[in-house]
């Protein structure tokens, strides 16, 4: 049995786990939050990712014990004080969903590309780096919609805060 | 049309949820004392089974229980039906063997469930699965539907000789044969259509309660029509009876048909909850979906299309063999005959059509439904068949299919369907504006230039949804009704609730449905909510396939809100001393026309309520139910256009535009019709370029049981697409809408397939047409 010690979405959370528990169980099922999906098996949908120090990872593809000590972000504490963050609210302005089952782990990619590119952005590079998350329902066309949106507007931010 | 009303482009109310984490799937339920199952399944395509060793899997850590076939059967649980009757062309019915939850004697697929785990945890419920030990007699099998057909195939069902389960024709075979023998030129073309798998993103997944003090079920289940999956199991399973069955679909992530089907794990989730005692879940996992979800489209066709000389169709022939996998799944019998051959006319007047389909049972996944189901079957025969006879004939695809369009309303065809509406002329006109059509030989020589080939491909579909009048399905088989429920419930604040048998599983219900009160009552949106999903609170519904929430589904909320209307009239008339006649309903007011007299809508809702002041005979309250079933089919159409530019070092093909053009009737919310287009699109696409289902030959294997080995579509593999939209009112139905769901990936495909063999110049090209594919077909 492994103990993992993690902060996640701010907060310190530890827990008891069998050794090969992944970090997408421990998330859902020890911790209870229940927006990282599971889509597949072999760490290809991208419904589970997560923000790890940062980076945006498929929370299926390390063991929880691996992440022990680090700094989790799930889509659940992705908004802010009650505010939308700006992907968020670009996926629910633009379409960008229909199920929802890809979409936490679509919003997570998304953030974490725009961060990568300090918000410059083009349709090609979002199409390409969309290349890890599958979404079966909107043709991901409101999808990138959505993300060159909200670069956008992270951007504009980014450049406001700057100055 | 109001901000919120119907034809406004209105953001999704359900959409903070699902953005924020907090969309409830069934994976995400957890219920007290609840305990984890894993299915022991078959590893071979065809085996008899000689016994079952569960002894060393019982004795392993955390395992409650495992249970098998036998188990079952002494239970009385039924066997899994087919819901819709076919009857050869001899008039015999169907050959359907049985398919039991749980095989006992024989498997017939790779991924038939034989027993089942319950354990404490998943993990160990799957090891202990593994420990599970089935003696299997593996017997030889056979995976395409053709070679079933042969000689000496392995007999899979006794009850079906030679694994034909029908041999059913549709239209004039006579009078069909004659045309053709007088035809001037005649178009043949072997057609196949590819097997795919569905791969909605959320893997199906059921959670079995049982109350034992009530003698009482609980189902949460990934469903796109929970009542359904309460009367089958309970009318024909004998899992429980109805008023002791709850069925609950709570959000479901996608379902395109796949999730449509009561398969074996809700059905044996609910009775181990009740053999264990202990609440029972199942999550498939990915691996699980691409072997046991039910699989779809897999025909081989031969078409023969005759042309008089002045280029009239004058006759249409096709055979199909229809491959139906292992067992026949719930509307496995339709989908191949009624919603496939009866669209074989498409946009075109055909004064003879004959089609004639053989369904095949496979040691393959179960066949059914998935978005289309028949339709793009059909579309793919007719509009490869219309851009190769135009090739032949030597003119141009878009003049041929608009010297053969049907132009006057209504138009029977010879197989069974009468078109009500549609201006086909105007949905090709735009989208031709739209890909700017004229202009692409220049398109095409500057792709020659950089050593690409460019094609242009359309394809015009017409399709059918709704499905229909109840006693029309009736007669050709179904056996259940295709109507749609719905309750209008008016709260004593004058807020609205709707419960309607419709479900949504990424369609926008919460929006769209509550649009169509905002239009009629003038509430804001805030104020109307959708229930559903749920068989304790909603009343008996049929649920979402076919494109049916919209003209069916909507309609019901429609005829409703009607009698709701009447009431709340007539007791404003009342308060404001009016006479109903009188009495207009805008912006939350009861208002009398042509003065200022007005109740506002809330202050109406509350006298209805409290009852203090009623018209004489009325009873209080304000809550109306209407069950609404179609008089006709409806009949959405459309032009798509795409244009590929092929790359001839790799046979890789890149779609560097593409229109589709719909004509949906009226439209609700146009953000949410477009992206139900893009998302058939893709699905469409996915099938022409990308997504192939192999099977071992030999052994019955499933090559691309994962999206390491299936191709799912990814964002770069797509345009941005451009959608355009031409509208003729259904004239069936109260709000005019003939249904948008499965357009996209019922049209697109032959639109790619046709820009390819038009780019590369060779017509011999199989879906998908991968790279591979291309490249070999560009050097002969």
């Amino acid at each position: 049995m492994a103990d993992i010690n993690l902060t996640v979405n701010g907060r310190t959370v530890s827990g008891t786990c069998e050794d090969r528990t992944l970090l997408v169980q421990f998330i859902r099922e020890n911790l209870g939050l229940t927006g990282t999906h599971v889509g597949c098996d072999t760490s290809q949908c991208g419904a589970c990712v997560v923000h790890i120090d940062g980076k945006a990872v498929k929370s299926c593809t390390m063991l929880a014990a691996q992440a022990d000590g680090a700094e989790v972000l799930t889509i659940e504490g992705l908004a802010s004080g009650g505010e939308l963050h700006p992907m968020q609210a670009a996926f629910r302005e633009h379409h960008g969903l229909q199920c929802g089952f890809c979409t936490p782990g679509m919003i997570m990619t998304a953030v974490d590309m725009v961060r990568r590119h300090g918000g410059q952005l083009d349709e090609k590079t979002v199409r390409h780096e969309l290349e890890g998350n599958i979404c079966r329902c909107t043709g991901y066309h409101n999808i990138v919609k959505a993300i060159l949106a909200a670069a956008e507007e992270m951007g504009a931010g980014a450049k406001v805060a700057a100055e | 049309m109001g901000v919120e009303g119907i034809g406004a482009r209105v953001t999704r109310k359900e959409d903070k949820r699902f953005i924020t984490g907090k969309g409830r799937y069934t994976d995400d339920m957890v219920v007290p004392g609840m305990k984890f199952a894993h299915f022991v399944r078959s590893p071979h395509a065809h085996a008899k089974i000689g016994g079952i060793d569960a002894s060393q899997a019982e004795s392993m850590p955390g395992v409650i229980a495992v249970l098998n076939g036998k188990q079952l059967a002494e239970d009385g649980i039924g066997n899994i039906i087919c819901g819709w009757m076919i009857h050869s062309k001899d008039g015999s019915p169907m050959n359907m063997g049985a398919w039991r939850p749980l095989a006992e004697e024989v498997v017939r697929y790779v991924g038939d469930a034989v027993a089942i785990v319950v354990a404490d945890s998943k993990a160990q419920a799957r090891d202990a699965a593994e420990a599970v030990m089935v003696d299997y007699e593996v017997l030889p099998a056979v995976t395409e539907a053709a070679a079933a057909l042969e000689e000496g195939a392995p007999q899979i069902h006794p009850e079906a000789k030679d694994n034909l389960i029908f041999d059913w024709g549709l239209g004039d075979e006579a009078a069909t044969d004659a045309a053709l023998a007088e035809a001037a030129h005649i178009v043949e073309l072997d057609i196949v259509n590819n097997r795919l798998i569905p791969n909605a993103i959320e893997p199906r997944a059921a959670l079995g309660v049982y109350d034992e003090a009530e003698d009482h079920y609980t189902c949460y289940t990934t469903s796109q029509n929970p009542h359904v999956a309460r009367l089958v199991m309970s009318a024909f399973y004998n899992v429980a009876p109805e008023n002791k069955l709850r069925v609950i679909a709570p959000d479901v992530g996608g379902g395109f048909g796949s999730k449509i089907y009561i398969y074996p794990e809700e059905i044996v989730c609910l009775w181990a909850a009740r053999r264990t005692g202990v609440p029972v879940k199942w999550v498939g996992d990915r691996t699980e979906a691409f072997l046991t979800d039910a699989h779809a489209r897999d025909h081989v066709s031969t078409v023969r299309m005759g042309f008089d000389g002045d280029h009239n169709i004058i006759a249409l022939k096709v055979d199909t063999i229809a491959n139906i996998g292992a067992y026949m799944s719930l509307f496995s019998s339709a989908t191949p005959t009624y919603l496939y051959a009866t669209l074989l006319s498409g946009q075109y007047r055909i004064p003879n059509i004959y089609g004639n389909v053989r369904a095949v049972y496979t040691n393959t996944a179960p066949v059914d439904a998935y978005r289309g189901a028949g339709r793009p079957e059909a579309t793919y025969v007719l509009e490869r068949a219309m851009t190769t006879a135009a090739r032949e004939l030597g003119v141009d695809q878009v003049e041929l299919r608009r010297k053969n369009f049907i132009r006057e309303f209504p138009y029977q065809t010879p197989v069974i369907m009468n078109y009500d509406t549609g201006n086909f002329d105007a949905i090709l006109d735009a989208a031709l504006e739209a890909i700017d059509y004229d202009n692409f030989p220049a398109r095409r020589s500057e792709s020659e230039a950089r050593g690409k080939k460019r094609g242009i491909g359309m394809s015009c579909y017409i399709e059918a949804c709704g499905i229909a009048p109840s006693q029309a399905v009736g007669s050709l088989g179904a056996g259940v009704g295709l109507w749609e429920s719905a309750e209008v419930r008016v709260n004593a604040v004058g807020t609205v609730e709707i419960l309607t048998g419709s479900h949504s599983h990424g369609q926008g219900h919460e929006t769209t449905f509550a649009q169509v009160v905002c239009d009629r009552l003038g509430l804001p949106i805030e104020q109307v909510s959708i229930i559903h999903g749920d068989t304790d609170k909603v009343q008996m519904g049929m649920g979402t396939y076919g494109s049916r929430s919209g003209p069916v589904g909507m309609n019901a909320i429609a005829k409703a809100l009607d009698k709701v209307e009447v009431k709340a009239k007539r007791l404003a008339a009342h308060l404001l001393e009016a006479d109903e006649s009188d009495i207009e309903i805008s912006d939350g007011e009861l208002k009398v026309k042509g003065t200022d007299k007005s109740v506002p809508w809330f202050q109406m809702a509350l006298a209805a309520y409290t009852a203090h002041n009623l018209p004489e005979g009325m009873e209080p309250g304000l809550k109306e139910g209407a069950f609404y079933d179609p008089q006709n089919f409806t009949f959405p159409s459309g032009c798509y256009i795409c244009e590929v530019e092929v790359d001839p070092e790799t046979g890789m093909t890149e779609i560097v535009d593409f229109v589709a053009a719909d004509d949906f009737g009226n439209i609700v919310n146009p953000m949410i019709v477009e992206g139900q287009v893009h998302g058939g699109l893709a699905q469409g696409i996915g099938q022409a370029l990308a997504e192939g289902t192999h099977y071992d030959p030999e052994t019955g294997q499933l090559i691309t049981a994962s999206y390491m080995d299936y191709q799912m579509p990814r964002a770069q593999d797509l345009p941005a697409f451009k959608i355009k939209h031409e509208t003729t009112a259904c004239p069936s139905n109260p709000l005019g809408l003939k249904g948008c769901g499965e357009a996209g990936a019922i049209g697109s495909p032959p639109a790619v397939i046709n820009a390819i063999t038009d780019a590369i110049g060779n017509n011999d090209l199989t879906m998908p047409a991968t790279p591979a594919k291309v490249w070999k077909a560009m050097q002969n």
